[in-house]
């Protein structure tokens, strides 16, 4: 137990605060993908055909190749790329790139092509008549979607998005290959330097576990309060 | 990108071989399971719960580390004869992915037991069909259909989660990748034509299910 202790001794106090940068990824990742959702939603419902492929590219590709890969991808081509970039306008330094960033972009990206799909799958199961009524009322296009088929779509959506942000946490795990200080690696620096994998690694499985045990209660809570209508 | 080709398809042969031996064990374990979490004595039903949390709450990169370094760490296993397994990465990387996949199978399997009707049991209990072939004959072939959409999907799910392997050097697609990355310092070539593979793979797996779907799947 003295391993865990805070302070120059133990690892509490380091993976505490992994741990909240765990949960910083999560959200930052979290918000990064409604931005993709957002995007990609409208696409995949247009009834423009290119539109249409566009977004289901995005939700295809990125929902049929390995996490790691995005993340390997953003991450050694981000750097090429910025570096490339930069060359044009005579730095030829290196340059790297924040690996909070490109974890928070990679697994936003991940994370925003199921978004999307819930989206999708929110505003095709509201109600016909609510985007008539909207329109017989004689709302404007932008209050139609704000006012009526937003909030609408973000309680439906509220039970699969709760898949999503747990699918998220998990997939933050796999920046620590890129080299972010968060729980996953942290634990492997313990392990490391303690020699002993079987303890930290639990340690690491069991605040996962408390992470997604207390995502679920919040979300829970939420979905009660946003459903008291109905 | 033509001189990368082999290097990676050599990698898929293994990525799909880690996919396919988990698939297999991982079924057995989601059955075993699924099977303990309809059971009505809660100590038997509470040990298939915790097992099924556990697996599906924590990142399987945490569960392949624990077991690849983990186990690793105890005396007694070390000196058993399970020390031939579990000093191959090869081999922890499939324990791991088997345990992870049949957590998720067993919740598949198991929503799909509870979701027959009564009715079927209740038919054959009528003709007279004991307990034991009601169970075998028609509650495990009418649960394996129901659930084979979403079993599909775990199979998917499974694919990309065997590019973890390459993490605990495993020279899978993903870590045929990495290394033609770090020998010629092309990410992009590299990257892009394993997902293109990974992308092949999955078009495959999610067309075969969609087959089997339609020939065995279950039209109420």
């Amino acid at each position: 137990m003295e391993l865990l202790s805070f302070g120059d001794t133990g690892w509490g106090d380091e993976l505490f605060f992994a741990t909240l940068m765990t949960i910083a990824v999560s959200i930052g990742a979290m918000a990064i993908g409604f931005l993709f959702a957002l995007i990609f939603t409208p696409l995949k419902l247009s009834k423009n055909k290119t539109l249409n492929v566009i977004g289901n590219c995005y939700t295809t590709i990125i929902r049929g190749v390995p996490e790691l890969l995005v993340i390997y991808l953003l991450f050694f081509g981000g750097t090429g790329a910025a570096m490339y970039v930069a060359s044009i306008f005579g730095y030829d330094g290196y340059i790297e790139i924040n690996a909070f960033i490109t974890g928070a972009l990679a697994i936003g990206i991940i994370s925003g092509a199921y978004s999307t799909e819930v989206f999708r799958g929110a505003i095709l199961s509201i109600d016909k008549g609510q985007f008539e009524a909207s329109k017989v009322l004689g709302l404007k296009k932008n209050i139609q979607f704000y006012k009526v088929i937003l909030p609408q779509m973000l309680r439906l959506s509220i039970p699969n998005l709760s898949n999503v942000w747990q699918i998220t946490l998990k997939d933050t795990s796999l920046i620590s290959v890129t080299g972010l200080v968060e729980i996953m690696r942290q634990s492997y620096i313990a392990a490391g330097s303690t020699r002993d994998p079987l303890f930290f690694y639990s340690v690491a499985a069991v605040l996962y576990l408390i992470l997604t045990f207390l995502s679920m209660k919040i979300i829970n809570k939420l979905e009660v309060r946003y459903n008291k209508g109905f | 990108m033509i001189s990368i080709f082999p290097s990676l398809l050599n990698g898929a042969v293994i990525t799909l071989k880690l996919l396919v031996s988990s698939m297999f064990f991982g079924l057995l374990i989601g059955l075993l399971f699924a099977i303990l979490r309809i059971n009505k004595n809660p100590i038997i039903n509470k040990f298939a719960y915790g097992y099924s949390y556990f697996f599906r709450g924590t990142p399987l990169l945490v569960q392949l580390y624990l077991i690849y370094y983990g186990l690793a760490n105890i005396e007694f296993l070390r000196n058993s004869f399970l020390w031939v397994i579990i000093r191959e990465p090869y081999w922890c990387a499939i324990i791991a992915f088997s345990l992870n996949t049949g957590a998720y199978t067993s919740e598949i399997l198991r929503s799909a037991f509870q979701t027959i009707k009564e009715g079927y049991i209740e038919a054959a209990q009528s003709l007279g069909v004991t307990k034991k072939i009601t169970f075998y004959k028609i509650q495990i072939p009418i649960a394996i259909k129901q659930s084979l959409p979403a079993y599909g999907n775990e199979i998917i799910l499974m694919l990309k989660g065997t590019s973890l392997a390459s993490v605990i050097t495993i020279m899978d697609l993903m870590g045929e990748a990495r290394k033609v990355n770090v020998l010629t310092f092309k990410p992009f070539e590299a990257f892009i034509t394993a997902g293109i593979i990974y992308l092949f793979l999955t078009f495959i797996i999610h067309n075969i299910v969609k087959y089997l779907e339609k020939k065995y799947g279950f039209q109420t």
